[in-house]
């Protein structure tokens, strides 16, 4: 019995992951969360959104390092960050005026703004392919970790090592200030509440003289803004994979669904239950469950409720629990 | 409105011979100028593609139902092809079937006991407890038979088998069966997502697909996962036999043809047929669905739902009745496409290829059109094949000034192969926005 | 000319016309009252002097203007302001960035005019701090008539401002309609409860199938035999 040892692995496989994760699933779900709310449908585009804004910090980021600019310890797309953002609010502003537009002029039904998003997708997807092809791509430098396994053990003489990433410390510090901005931004300026007004009371909205376009307009700003973050925070952790966003699409619709959409708060949450639930159940407790129970119990198998296989299974399941049981979601989003 | 209406349909009637002849021309352009072979392949496959098409306009076209999950709904045919027509695989039974039938049991029998049980329970806490409780010991149940079971199929010859195999029967029977599990999955899926908003069946069909998928990929025992299955049962001859067939040789002798090249085409043509009558079959159905009150109920709807549901219409029913529909026929056409590759290969399954590629071909043919849907699985089919190769012309032509070694033209002859997602989506975009009602509008 | 002066408004949905020749007019810090059965139009009526509704025949003037072509937003700026019947209020926004968002095109200090309507309805200024969609069908029409003062409007216009409250709260709010009219503020209304709306109505128009059946003092009306038979129920 070894709660200390126990209580590290859990650490180490489950919260730090996750905890990583979810932030970035968080941000993802914010974006589409905020485009459900001011423009009304659900945006197939988004993971190919948060692609392309990950792909020109990645590209940025090439250059700079040719350059020799960095930021020491920091990794240099944290420099490329802000021309990610400015490359993607362009391409969404231009896809704003070229296509949907149009429709919201003939006011067309939700649906449709849904598959006119999907051909968008398919533009974003041939475009990222094309510029970059299909290849891995690591661009994170800097120092690899914060916490090293190895140090830790030293330290706290334990079995278990507890590693922190230094990209894992960085997606959580980014999205927590990127969140507390979003959130300055909403609920204290003008044009935030401007923004909540239109996502609440469209007719309302016009009646008291706050300009539609204006705020779609913004509201574009601020998706590639979190796009573009969440998909390089993403790509930082993990590596940049052009198709891996498509697969994205899932869990961060479910988790903006889950908080309830249309609802920025139910949003963040969201991004949260999900990740967690997702590592939680395919997480292998093999180690944490021998280090608890009498030598004796020490399982044959991984002690793995679900193979890491079956992840999008986790969001699919909570999504239709959701959907089944309370499809306004957990914080009361503008549902049915 | 009249006069518009009078317009469009004295318009459409000489359009659709017209595009289909066109159509035509294209493939023989493909035969005369590349290969037989190439022509036939594209046609088979554009005529898959239109079955295709025909299910997610059902969906779309009479009940304005958006479905994200095409591709798993294919997948699922594949995979009746894998377990009606395989041979089964005795070791592999003896080893672990019963265990694997039992588990399966357990399983099912948990969610089915839970579903029961929960409009019976007082409206407690105690309900979320005793539900739990289920579920989570139904779950190691099915867990402790079902591991044991997995790894005793999957030991067996893994090289060559390591699952159950199927059941040994015609090839032809897997279509209907396909029908069926796709017909199933879709039913789970709209039972929940139907009569919420819009946008959640999209997304639940999301993610139908991508679980699909994941099972497809990784449940080794049920369909070798990544190992795939190779050497599928043909409804057709194989070209090996037909080449040492006495009537086939002197068929292809007085058409002086090479039987090594006729007997590909021989078998492509067989294919061909028999796809062209199911393509018939199903159009004629759903015509005269859709000139039954029944189909004149769903369009109905789908022009005023509001309206219908005030009237006293099952909105909500109809629609899972059409959703289920159309989720059959794009499995039987996945069960078909299986049949023609000869191999189950989970992996080659895209979204983009076989679901949004589809949802092209619904709306450039032409949604609420069956012959349009058609129409624009060929055509789109055509131009998902041929756009790169055609690409790949221009850019040879274009940089035939540079070396052949050189790294800019290798460069561009890697880029257009994504040419080909772009133009589709900026296809899919033009037409929605500028020509809504696609090639052959809706009557 | 009177301060607003509609005339003959005819037009609808697209459809068949809802308005068949409605003429309203409202003079400067009085109040008018439309009243009439259920489906008459009233609503339409009020979209369309507030120019949510493209006329097909009829003219708008406002302090003599001509505002016919008018937006809804351009109305706000000439200093109109509408409660509409319903969804009259940003509900997930706390009371006070309703009335925020009510100010939204003024560029000056705004925050005499917030002071103004706490004192003008203390209810609101004890929620300032909840969001709206939380709170009592009166306190919300209270919220909505308050978003619509914002814009310091010289006409406001309100809809059925009393549907779904107690007949208490009721009293209540027709006092505080009579003190905004008092201030010089001329005041458009429909209402369901025809009698008590009338009792405080300088002017009252009775609405049917889209044209004035009855217009005079609210008084006049009250006092009508035939108003009261057919439409105050005796
Ligand atoms: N948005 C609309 N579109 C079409 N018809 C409408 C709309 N709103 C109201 N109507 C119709 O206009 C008529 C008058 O409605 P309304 O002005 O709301 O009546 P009132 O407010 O007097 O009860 C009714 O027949 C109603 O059905
Ligand atoms: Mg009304």
């Amino acid at each position: 019995m070894d709660i200390l040892n126990a209580l590290v692995a859990f650490t180490n496989f489950v919260v730090v992951p996750a905890t990583a994760y979810g932030s970035q699933l968080a941000l993802g779900a914010l974006g589409v969360t905020l485009i459900y709310g001011v423009l009304r449908f659900s945006n197939f585009a988004h993971g190919e959104t948060m692609s392309f804004g990950a792909m020109v910090v990645v590209l940025v980021t090439g250059l700079f390092q040719s350059w020799g600019l960095s930021l020491g310890a920091l990794p240099t797309a944290l420099l490329a960050l802000p021309f990610g953002i400015l490359a993607t609010a362009l391409l969404l502003l231009l896809t704003d005026r070229v296509v949907y537009k149009f429709y919201r002029k003939v006011k067309a039904v939700p649906v449709m703004f849904v598959i006119v998003s999907t051909g968008v997708m398919f533009v974003m997807n041939g475009l990222v392919r094309m510029v970059v092809g299909t290849d891995d791509r690591r661009f994170s430098d800097g120092a690899r970790f914060v916490i090293n396994a190895r140090e830790f053990k030293a330290w706290s003489g334990l079995n278990e090592g507890l590693a922190l990433k230094t990209t894992q410390v960085i997606t959580v510090v980014v999205a927590m200030i990127t969140v507390a901005a979003l959130f300055w931004f909403l609920n204290k300026t003008r044009t935030g509440k401007s923004m909540r007004a239109f996502s609440d009371n469209e007719d309302l909205a016009l009646l008291s003289g706050i300009n539609p376009e204006r705020v779609v307009m913004i509201t574009w700003l601020l998706v590639a803004a979190l796009a573009t973050i969440a998909g390089t925070l993403y790509g930082l952790d993990k590596s940049y994979k052009p198709f891996i966003f498509q697969q994205l699409l899932l869990p961060v619709f479910a988790a903006a669904i889950v908080g309830g959409i249309g609802n920025p708060l139910g949003a963040v949450a969201g991004g949260f239950v999900i990740a967690f639930s997702e590592v939680t159940l395919t997480y292998a407790f093999k180690k944490v469950v021998t280090y608890l129970g009498p030598d004796s119990w020490a399982p044959d198998g991984l002690v793995q409720l679900l193979s890491t296989d079956y992840k999008f299974a986790v969001s699919f399941a909570i999504l239709i629990i959701v959907l089944l049981f309370k499809p306004t979601g957990l914080f009361k989003g503008q549902s049915i | 409105m009249t006069q518009a209406q009078t317009q469009t349909s004295t318009t459409t009637l000489p359009r659709a011979p017209l595009y289909f002849a066109a159509m035509a021309v294209l493939i023989a352009a493909v035969g005369f100028l590349q290969s037989w072979n190439s022509a036939l392949s594209i046609l088979n496959m554009g005529l898959i593609s239109a079955i295709m098409a025909l299910g997610v306009n059902l969906q779309w076209g009479y009940a304005g139902l958006f479905n994200v999950g095409v591709m798993g709904f294919t997948a699922l045919g594949g995979l009746a092809v894998v377990l009606t027509s395989m041979p089964p695989v005795p070791a592999a039974w003896s080893a672990g079937g019963g265990r694997m039938i039992l588990a399966l049991l357990v399983g099912v029998g948990t969610i089915a006991l839970a579903v029961l049980t929960y409009p019976r329970l007082p409206k407690t806490r105690l309900r979320g407890v005793i539900l739990t409780v289920i579920l989570v010991g139904g779950f190691f149940a099915f867990r402790a038979l079902f591991d044991p079971a997995v790894e005793a199929i999957e030991a067996v010859d893994p090289a060559v088998s390591g699952y159950l195999g199927g059941m040994g029967l015609p090839v032809i029977f897997a279509w209907p069966v396909g029908a069926l599990l796709a017909a199933g999955a879709a039913w789970l899926v709209a039972k929940t997502a139907l009569g919420l908003r819009s946008d959640y069946l999209a997304i639940a069909t999301l993610g139908i697909a991508e679980i699909i998928l994941a099972v497809l990929k990784n449940e080794d025992w049920l369909s070798r996962g990544v190992k795939n299955v190779n050497g599928l049962p043909r409804p057709v001859p194989y070209e090996i036999n037909l080449q040492q067939n006495e009537w086939f040789l002197g068929l292809m002798a007085k058409l002086g043809m090479d039987p090594v090249t006729g007997s590909s085409i021989f078998v492509k043509l067989l294919y061909a047929g028999i796809f062209l009558a199911v393509i018939f079959v199903i159009v004629v159905a759903m015509e005269l669905a859709l000139k039954s009150p029944w189909g004149r109920m769903m369009r109905a709807i789908r022009d005023n739902e509001v309206a219908s549901e005030a009237m006293g219409k099952d909105v909500t029913g109809r629609h899972l009745q059409i959703f289920v529909l159309g989720a059959a026929i794009i499995g039987f056409a996945g069960a078909m496409m299986t049949t023609l590759d000869g191999q189950l290969t989970p992996t080659t399954y895209q979204p983009l290829r076989y679901t949004f590629l589809i949802w092209v071909m619904v709306i450039v043919g032409g949604s609420g059109n069956n012959w349009g849907a058609v129409l624009g699985g060929m055509l789109i089919w055509f131009l998902w094949v041929e756009v790169e190769p055609i690409g790949a012309w221009i850019v040879n032509v274009l940089t035939s000034g540079l070396e052949d070694g050189s790294a800019l033209k290798a460069g561009l002859i890697e880029r257009v192969a994504y040419m080909r997602y772009l133009t589709m989506g900026v296809i899919l975009l033009v037409v929605l926005r500028f020509s809504p009602r696609g090639l052959l509008p809706e009557k | 000319m009177s301060f607003l002066h509609a005339s003959e408004m005819r037009g609808g949905y697209g459809g068949a016309d809802i308005l068949h020749g409605c003429t309203l007019t409202v003079q400067k810090g009085e109040i008018a009252v439309i009243v009439g059965p259920n489906g008459a139009g009233k609503s339409t009526a009020m979209k369309a002097v507030f120019g949510m509704l493209k006329l097909r025949e009829g003219a708008v003037y406002l302090d003599g203007e001509d505002i016919t072509g008018l937006s809804p937003q351009e109305r706000v700026y000439k200093g109109m302001g509408f409660v509409p019947q319903t969804h009259n209020i940003f509900p997930t926004m706390t009371v006070r960035e309703n009335l925020e968002m009510g100010a939204f095109i003024r560029k000056d200090e705004i925050e005499p005019t917030i002071e103004q309507v706490y004192e003008l309805f203390p209810a609101v200024y004890e929620k300032r701090n909840q969001n709206a969609g939380e709170l009592s069908g009166g306190q919300r029409q209270q919220v909505a008539v308050g978003r619509a003062l914002m814009t310091q409007p010289k006409l406001l216009m309100l809809d059925e401002p009393t549907a779904g409250v107690s007949p208490i709260v009721m009293d209540e709010l027709f006092d505080r309609i009579i003190e905004v009219a008092k201030t010089g503020i001329s005041i458009l209304m429909v209402e369901q409860n025809a009698r008590q709306a009338l009792e405080i109505a300088d002017k009252g128009y009775v609405l049917v199938q889209g044209a004035n059946a009855y217009t005079d003092t609210g008084a006049n009306l009250l006092a009508d035999p035939e108003v009261r038979r057919t439409f105050l129920g005796g």
